[in-house]
């Protein structure tokens, strides 16, 4: 039954998603309809997590857009998303930043991860 | 389950449904059993685990012991002794009813199983009352208890029929449907589909 699954999913993946994980700033490339046009629309933050596996598997990026906290949940084989560009990589210590949320200005900053 | 994006690139969950070749085993007519109706069989069974009686069930219709046998109408359909039923009678995009055993859940109380409120809330005095099922009639008269009162009691594992999912797939080489939505059941469990 698992490689029925993966049979399926196969159709979906992409094999151009970049490494990223959470702590790391994202640019995400996100078409959008807008009746018969369609344009590309950029949604830039930070990813929070990654969760779950093969073509279910998600990413959540938070941003601050005009002093409210927005996030979004993106699919990572999702056919909308054109592109993600990591900008920056984080230097964290978990997996799953949610403490973000309650982190103000300043305090809300992630070190760059320095190699 | 899994999930799949449409041409609306909208992410749709699905399940697979593994369709083995069904056996036409025995047609039941009018004259001899007083009913039409086609015995199918499917899954697989080990020689030495089928009783000699069912071997010989099976041979006569020239197939490998099988695990489930089935009895279905085809009004559509004329089936000999031994055809294959398989993923070819649906189509994608139609719509079918799936028949599964639910998942057995155990002595489940009143809120999980018949979907009550619970009695009172955090305030007013009570406690140890958040998921009861409050009274169960008036008292006096009848000075009983009427007969299929919602109680406490085994939960799931039952049949249960979900109507009109969508076939979004079909794929014959793999004897394999996509369906959208969940079914009934556990995974690897037996279900049937509607048409």
């Amino acid at each position: 039954m698992e490689e029925l699954i993966k049979l399926v999913q196969a159709e979906y993946a992409k094999d151009d998603v970049p490494q990223f994980k959470a702590g790391d700033t994202l640019n995400v490339y996100v078409k959008i309809r807008e009746g018969e046009k369609e344009r590309v629309q950029q949604f830039k933050g930070t990813c929070l997590q990654r969760r779950g596996s093969g073509a279910t598997e998600t990413f959540t990026v938070r941003k601050i857009s005009g002093g409210i906290g927005v996030e979004r949940i993106f699919p990572i084989h999702s056919p909308s998303i054109e592109q993600i560009e990591v900008l920056r990589q984080g230097k964290v210590r978990r997996a799953r930043l949610f403490y973000l949320r309650d982190k103000i200005g300043k305090k809300a900053r992630i070190k760059e991860l320095r190699k | 389950m899994t999930s799949i994006f449409d041409e609306d690139r909208k992410n749709i969950a699905c399940t697979l449904i593994y369709v083995e070749p069904n056996v036409v085993t025995q047609l039941r007519t009018k004259e001899t059993d007083g009913y039409r109706a086609t015995q199918v069989a499917t899954g697989t069974r080990k020689e030495k685990n089928t009783p000699n009686a069912l071997k010989g069930h099976f041979s006569k219709a020239g197939s490998s012991p099988k695990h489930k046998v089935l009895e279905f109408e085809f009004p559509n359909h004329e089936l000999n002794l031994g055809d294959t039923v398989d993923v070819s009678l649906f189509e994608e995009g139609e719509y079918v009813d799936i028949v599964g055993t639910s998942k057995g859940k155990g002595f489940q109380g009143v809120v999980k199983r018949h979907g009550f409120h619970g009695v009172g809330g955090q305030t007013h005095g009570q406690h140890n009352r958040g998921r009861a099922p409050g009274s169960l009639g008036p008292g006096s008269t009848p000075s009983r208890v009427f007969k299929g009162m919602k109680m406490g009691g085994r939960t799931g594992n039952s049949r249960v029929k979900v109507q009109n999912l969508q076939i979004l797939k079909v794929i014959p080489e793999k004897n394999l449907l996509v369906v959208s939505g969940a079914v009934p059941g556990a995974k690897g469990s037996y279900v049937i589909v509607e048409k």
